[in-house]
């Protein structure tokens, strides 16, 4: 009976102690976390993609708390949650949210098998990134895309997928958040994060060769040739740049006129969602002044 | 019989040109000179279009330390300096010379005399060593690291012995195996200068025993030569990787990277490369020609031929009976490690071991099916490396894991993939592991900086 007593005296006395001594140490060493951190967690949309450019969502709202307390949230923004989330955000740490436009990934390639013959056949591993190790990969462009689908196995929401057809990644634009997991996992840089556009329209260079025109031209029917044709007819607002042989459009300059769409000799040059082409355009830019019908306006998608 | 201890497999041998003597191609119409022929920094053009050239002008100097120069072959005009596509499958830049006679500088000693070491006493480890740099000399193996940097040890280190890779475990290159048979001499010559350069007393030819003639050759002739000593070691791939050649022949381990062979005082150069040296040092003749294997089953005439650097693949094969109509592939290199050709046009450069023309058949990699976990690439690892792991990791881009894993050990030899029974596409993923893994380090090091 004794020994029971001592036994039950002595681990209660050591339970009391030890549990002393962790409280006070609880005390002495807590980690004070802003409370805001957790609150600005709780609005984001949690899917950790990294999108953000900070280690998953809990660190992005470290780095917004922070930012709030040096004065702006300028340059931070959940590609995921968008406009709304980041007005939440903002709520939440008493600032004004810094307006954002919202983006989209963009397949750089219209490599097609029709535009872009095979020459050669790859038994490797299925991996992008093996193949570019090959150099130029099956085709004459050593800047198109491989098409093993390196950017689909990296989107968490579903957006890109491979067209069987064309062996061309497709973005499915409602789902695609712009987090950019895919433009990270492509080995040629192909797809670009860029600005949705206003009602989703954009006028884009389909196209990632940087070779000269007349290797460009022998490799792809719908490579850039680097002729500039498009840069002179955009003399009015500056936004295209021709540069190592590939012109590009910046889309804070583009005014969607779709001039260069049409001066583009190779038909390189698409404009996405805009309404198919009637006589008498909808945009007040495109005039009927040139009156050679374009041929290689993609299919408006349906919005 | 001697050999290395990790791992190792045994592919078919397939030497079917092991007995047709070297012959020497014809010229090209038209040669290409990539500037990429060595590892390191791509060499500087100093010609331009439209400049005449004779066989051994100097077109291209080096581009710093690690490269080397690159000297005309033939004789004739500079078409235009260009990026073709060469044998990695990338553009990259080149001079191009339209072939016009056969005219050879003067400087080159062109008679088939025997200079030896004895012959030429005013030869200093400097002299030597700049003479190679000069000739633009690279490994001849395939590797074609430039070749003095490796006779240059950094500070802190000195080399013990030289060691001369004549093991050629590749299957179907009999390159190296030719060249022993038909110019001993000079090859023991040319491993004299090497050890004079980094001035060692003791040289091993280390020589695969599926190739007895040559060993019994090189040994009796070595008898002049002292200080050298034939190796004979078993029959098993890689056996002339680096790192398994001195653990074979000296029992020695070099440690992981960024450790080299120096650090545990061996210098290994290729047989090739000693032959090549000889030429340099005492004939006064760039790096021009070498010897390349075409071969293949369906080769009408699997030949040795000694080429001009720069000449088109295309016809290097139509010199051997021309492409057979099955064929399903073309390699540059071996068929462990070589590398399949995207076209024809490509020029055969320093590195240009051999040329393998697999048909249709032999070309199909058969479907990959899911890992059984046998571990046959483990014990197939000659680097002692878990391949199913490295793989995996990479294919799930855990770096740091990889890293952890040695994955920069990988010497991409090949074996672990050749040995799995469900084919699985090892190397593949590996190598871009091993890639990224590297880039990693080097900006690591640099931030350091
Ligand atoms: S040329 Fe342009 S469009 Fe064609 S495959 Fe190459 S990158 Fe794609
Ligand atoms: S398509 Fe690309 S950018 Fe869009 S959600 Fe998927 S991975 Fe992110
Ligand atoms: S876009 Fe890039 S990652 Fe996607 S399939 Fe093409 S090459 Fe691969
Ligand atoms: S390729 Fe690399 S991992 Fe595979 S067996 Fe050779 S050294 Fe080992
Ligand atoms: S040999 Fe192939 S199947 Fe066996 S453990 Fe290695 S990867 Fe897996």
């Amino acid at each position: 009976m004794n020994v029971i007593l001592i036994a039950v005296i002595v681990l209660g006395v050591i339970g009391l102690v030890s549990a002393l001594v962790l409280y006070f140490i609880s005390h002495k060493f807590a980690v004070h976390e802003d409370p805001r951190i957790a609150q600005v967690s709780e609005v984001l949309p949690q899917a950790n993609c990294g999108g953000c450019g900070y280690p998953g969502c809990s660190g992005f709202a470290a780095a917004c708390v922070k930012a709030a307390d040096a004065g702006s949230l300028e340059g931070k923004l959940c590609p995921v949650g968008g406009q709304p989330v980041m007005e939440q955000v903002a709520g939440i740490l008493g600032m004004a949210a810094v307006a954002s436009a919202p983006k989209v990934a963009v397949v750089r390639c219209n490599g097609t098998c029709e535009n872009r013959p095979r020459n050669a056949e790859f038994d490797g591993a299925v991996s992008c990134r093996v193949k570019n190790m090959t150099g130029m990969g099956d085709t004459g462009c050593p800047y198109g895309c491989l098409g093993c689908g390196d950017c689909v196995s990296k989107c968490q929401f579903g957006a890109i997928s491979m067209d069987a057809e064309t062996g061309l990644p497709v973005v499915d634009e409602e789902k695609c958040t712009a987090c950019g997991a895919c433009a990270k996992a492509c080995p040629r840089s192909i797809i670009e994060i860029r600005l949705k556009g206003p009602k989703g329209r954009r006028v884009v260079v389909l196209c990632n060769n940087k070779d000269k025109g007349a290797i460009a031209n022998k490799a792809c029917k719908a490579s850039c040739i680097g002729c500039g044709k498009c840069v002179k007819t955009c003399e009015k607002f500056q936004a295209i740049t021709l540069e190592n042989n590939l012109a590009y459009i910046d889309a804070e300059k583009c005014k969607m006129c779709r001039k260069c769409e049409e001066a583009c000799p190779k038909g390189a040059i698409h404009g996405f969602n805009f309404p198919p082409r009637k006589p008498k355009a909808e945009e007040p830019a495109v005039q009927s002044t040139d009156n050679t019908p374009n041929q290689n306006v993609e299919p408006s998608k349906a919005e | 019989m001697k050999s290395f201890h990790i791992g190792g497999v045994h592919p078919a041998e397939n030497k079917l040109s092991a007995g047709s003597p070297i012959r020497e191609a014809a010229l090209p119409r038209q040669a290409v000179f990539s500037m990429f022929q060595h590892i390191g920094a791509p060499a500087k053009p100093v010609v331009q279009k439209g400049d005449t050239v004779k066989v051994g002008t100097l077109l291209a100097e080096a581009g710093g330390f690690v490269s080397a120069p690159v000297y005309s072959s033939v004789s004739g005009k500079v078409n235009k300096i260009d990026a073709v596509v060469d044998a990695s499958g990338t553009r990259r830049m080149a001079v191009i010379v339209d072939v016009e006679g056969d005219e050879w500088e003067e400087t080159i000693d062109r008679s088939k005399s025997l200079v030896r070491l004895s012959d030429r006493p005013d030869l200093d480890s400097k002299t030597i060593v700049e003479k190679i740099k000069n000739a633009g000399i690279v490994g001849m193996g395939g590797a074609t690291f430039p070749c003095h940097v490796k006779l240059t040890p950094p500070p802190g280190s000195k080399a013990e012995c030289v060691i001369i890779n004549a093991v050629e475990c590749e299957p179907y290159l009999t390159a190296d195996h030719r060249l022993m048979l038909e110019h001993p001499e000079e090859i023991l010559v040319g491993v004299d200068l090497i050890m004079k350069a980094v001035n060692v007393t003791k040289g091993y030819i280390g020589i695969e025993n599926n190739k007895p003639d040559a060993i019994r050759l090189m040994t009796e002739k070595a008898k002049q030569y002292p200080g050298i000593e034939v190796v004979p070691l078993k029959v098993k791939y890689p056996q002339g990787g680096e790192k398994q050649l001195i653990d074979a022949v000296i029992g020695r381990q070099v440690p992981a990277p960024p450790a080299i062979p120096i650090n545990v005082g061996a210098v290994v150069q290729n047989v090739g490369t000693a032959y090549a040296i000889y030429e340099a040092v005492m004939k006064n003749k760039p790096l021009i020609d070498r010897v390349i294997t075409v071969t293949g089953k369906s080769v009408r005439n699997p030949s040795n031929l000694l080429a001009r650097l720069g000449t088109p693949f295309q016809q290097l094969i139509d010199e051997c009976g021309g492409l057979p109509e099955d064929t399903g592939k073309v390699i540059g290199g071996g068929p462990m490690m070589g590398k399949a050709l995207l076209s024809l046009d490509v020029p055969m450069t320093k590195g240009s071991s051999g040329l393998l023309i697999m048909n249709k058949k032999e070309a199909r990699r058969a479907e990959p099916q899911p890992c059984i976990r046998c571990a046959k690439c483990v014990s197939a690892c000659p680097m002692g490396l878990e391949p199913y792991l490295l793989s995996k990791l990479a294919s799930m881009e855990e770096w740091e894991t990889a890293e952890k894993n040695d994955i920069v050990s990988c010497i991409e030899c090949g074996s672990c993939q050749f040995t799995c029974p469900s084919n699985r596409p090892l190397l593949d993923m590996i190598r871009v592991g091993k890639t990224t893994v590297m880039g990693i380090i080097r900006n690591r090091a640099a931030a350091k900086k």
